[in-house]
């Protein structure tokens, strides 16, 4: 019973002074919010720790066991040491691991963040393989995308304007009415989802979250 | 006519209202065009000479001082206005004092709604209590669709995913998430299928841990849980699409859940989920990503009806009370909208014939609520 009694009532607690701090700008109220965030913040570093772990547990097993494709293991033991080592030569030779010229963010910044790049790149050839599965005309609803889609592309670039003058206050207009109003929609359902889900938390209703 | 621009030309240096204190703003009015800069001048009574704190916005015009301000101490501004040719200075004669509200008046309208929206819930959990069979809440497709996805998964003999999204605890669609890897887990528990978790977030990670091993212990099978599949991967958005995207071509899952607040890396996910041929049931709050994930995955759990995944599973009378109550709280909004958007067309009508009364309260409510 007290198992879950504690926990709720440290929700409890936290909710209703996180939301009278939303309303209450004077101290100490104003800056609660604020504090526990950087609260948060150091439960977040401790945490980390667990998720190296996890990794690290995840990826011996693998090898361990012979798995197949475990030679992504041994990369990812070999970036794990490349990053421990040289951030810990950045931290004892420049006194800070972030200075530019260590080579730990020699490491960042040629080999991460390209990787990182690459990862994104590929976002241009799946949007590409998406629309066409979403374009195909199917059916009515799927026809009617299909169209919309046709003239928000062309209305986007100068061969639309050149095709027809009006494309671009087409595609302003269906962009600005027939696609924000819905938005806006699912914005303030999210909103208000949130604030419900916020309440049934905050009274204990929502238990999910504890184990 | 310089001289004239000048006279006509005012600041006033006061509390910055609705704040927490130590902050005083100046504003200006009828400030020439031809003004090149605004240097910002204080002192403390006690100081005998001015010195420069910072320069006034002539977009906003205004300026707010927040350098070493102490609450109740009066403060004397100057401003040095330069124009091309010349500088003028001009005397805040009147001091400001800063101090710390006790409410902020601009949320007004938040807190009547939050406490309406709140009374319609807690009235609608009360009703359910009494009654719980005339509650009726919309079928959610996607939801009902997890049996049949973690079914076709156990069939194949293939593993499940769940993909966290990348934002952590503090945010309602984790949590709604995490409310959702219990039921999927659980469910995967009967059906004794592998089930690998995701984490961007190591705190979500242990959350997670939590709830799956939960999950295991209510479906009577604490043995078939194994911690070390609920992994965290990296920190770094593209690093964690490019692990979520490796396991799944090595894995070859039979369904996936992409659960959570999700950004660029949703398409990449949800087309490699595609291309191994894995059902997949994504959710998120994430409005400018829904379209991605409709065009991608074979059902969305769009906006709030990730939020109300827990009560439509759990089908608890007081759960489903509180989403039907939020339902009620969104027609009053509506409602409210719909009002508003009425009395401004009227009173736009009516200004443009030369009535201008309903324009002014029109304003009014609009500058009050």
């Amino acid at each position: 019973m007290k198992k879950k009694t504690i926990p709720l009532a440290i929700t409890f607690l936290t909710g209703v002074i996180i939301v009278v701090t939303f309303f209450i700008p004077h101290p100490p109220f104003g800056r609660l919010q604020e504090d526990a965030l950087v609260w948060y913040s150091v439960i977040f570093g401790f945490t980390m720790l667990l998720g190296v772990d996890s990794l690290v547990r995840f990826h011996a097993t693998k090898l361990r066991r012979r798995e197949k494709g475990s030679w992504f293991s041994t990369i990812f033991f070999l970036g794990l040491l490349l990053s421990f080592v040289t951030g810990l030569i950045s931290e004892l030779r420049f006194g800070d691991a972030f200075k530019v010229q260590s080579s730990f963010m020699y490491f960042y910044n040629y080999v991460l963040i390209p990787l990182q790049s690459t990862m994104f790149a590929l976002l241009a050839f799946f949007i590409a393989s998406a629309s066409y599965r979403a374009f195909r005309a199917r059916n009515l609803e799927a026809t009617l995308l299909l169209i919309t889609a046709v003239i928000v592309m062309l209305g986007r670039v100068p061969a639309g304007y050149m095709l027809w003058h009006k494309l671009p206050p087409i595609t302003s207009w269906i962009l600005n009415v027939l696609q924000l109003g819905p938005m806006r929609g699912i914005m303030i359902g999210i909103a208000l989802g949130t604030v419900a889900m916020s309440l049934r938390l905050i009274l204990g209703i929502e238990r999910t979250y504890l184990s | 006519m310089m001289v004239l621009l000048l006279l006509s030309m005012s600041f006033e240096a006061m509390d910055t209202p609705n704040d927490g204190g130590q902050s005083i703003t100046i504003i200006g009015r009828d400030i020439p065009t031809d003004v090149k800069k605004i240097l910002v001048f204080r002192r403390t009574e006690k100081d005998t000479v001015y010195k420069q704190v910072g320069f006034f916005s002539l977009l906003s015009m205004k300026y707010t001082d927040n350098d070493s301000i102490k609450d109740g101490e009066k403060y004397f501004y100057r401003l040095g206005v330069v124009f091309p040719e010349s500088t003028f200075y001009y005397n805040i004669t009147k001091p400001a004092v800063s101090t710390a509200q006790w409410f902020n008046r601009t949320r007004a309208a938040v807190l009547m709604y939050l406490i309406l929206f709140s009374a319609l819930v807690l009235l609608f959990i009360q009703l359910a209590k009494r009654n719980p069979e005339g509650l009726f809440i919309r079928k959610i497709p996607a939801l009902d669709a997890i049996d049949e996805a973690i079914g076709r998964s156990t069939e194949l003999g293939k593993p499940t995913f769940f993909v966290h999204g990348l934002m952590g605890i503090t945010d309602a669609g984790t949590l709604a998430a995490i409310t959702l890897l219990r039921r999927v887990a659980k469910k995967i528990a009967e059906y004794d299928t592998p089930l690998l978790v995701t984490n961007f977030d190591p705190i979500v990670m242990t959350a997670s841990q939590e709830t799956v091993k939960q999950a295991y212990t209510e479906a009577g099978r604490p043995d078939a849980y194994n911690e070390k599949n609920i992994i965290y991967l990296t920190y770094e958005q593209f690093g964690y699409t490019a692990g979520v995207d490796g396991l799944m071509a090595r894995e070859k899952p039979g369904a996936i859940f992409l659960q959570g607040y999700f950004f660029a890396e949703s398409l990449i996910l949800a087309e490699t989920g595609h291309a191994v041929g894995a059902i997949q049931i994504a959710g998120t709050t994430a409005t400018v990503q829904l379209p991605f994930f409709v065009a991608a995955c074979d059902y969305v759990l769009i906006g709030e009806e990730l939020l109300a995944a827990s009560s439509y599973i759990g089908r608890e009378p007081v759960m489903l009370g509180s989403v039907k109550g939020s339902d009620w709280g969104k027609a009053v909004l509506i409602f409210i909208i719909g009002a508003y958007v009425t009395l401004g067309t009227i009173a736009g009508i009516l200004m443009s014939t030369g009535r201008h009364t309903l324009m002014h309260i029109f304003e009014k409510l609009v500058s009050v609520f």
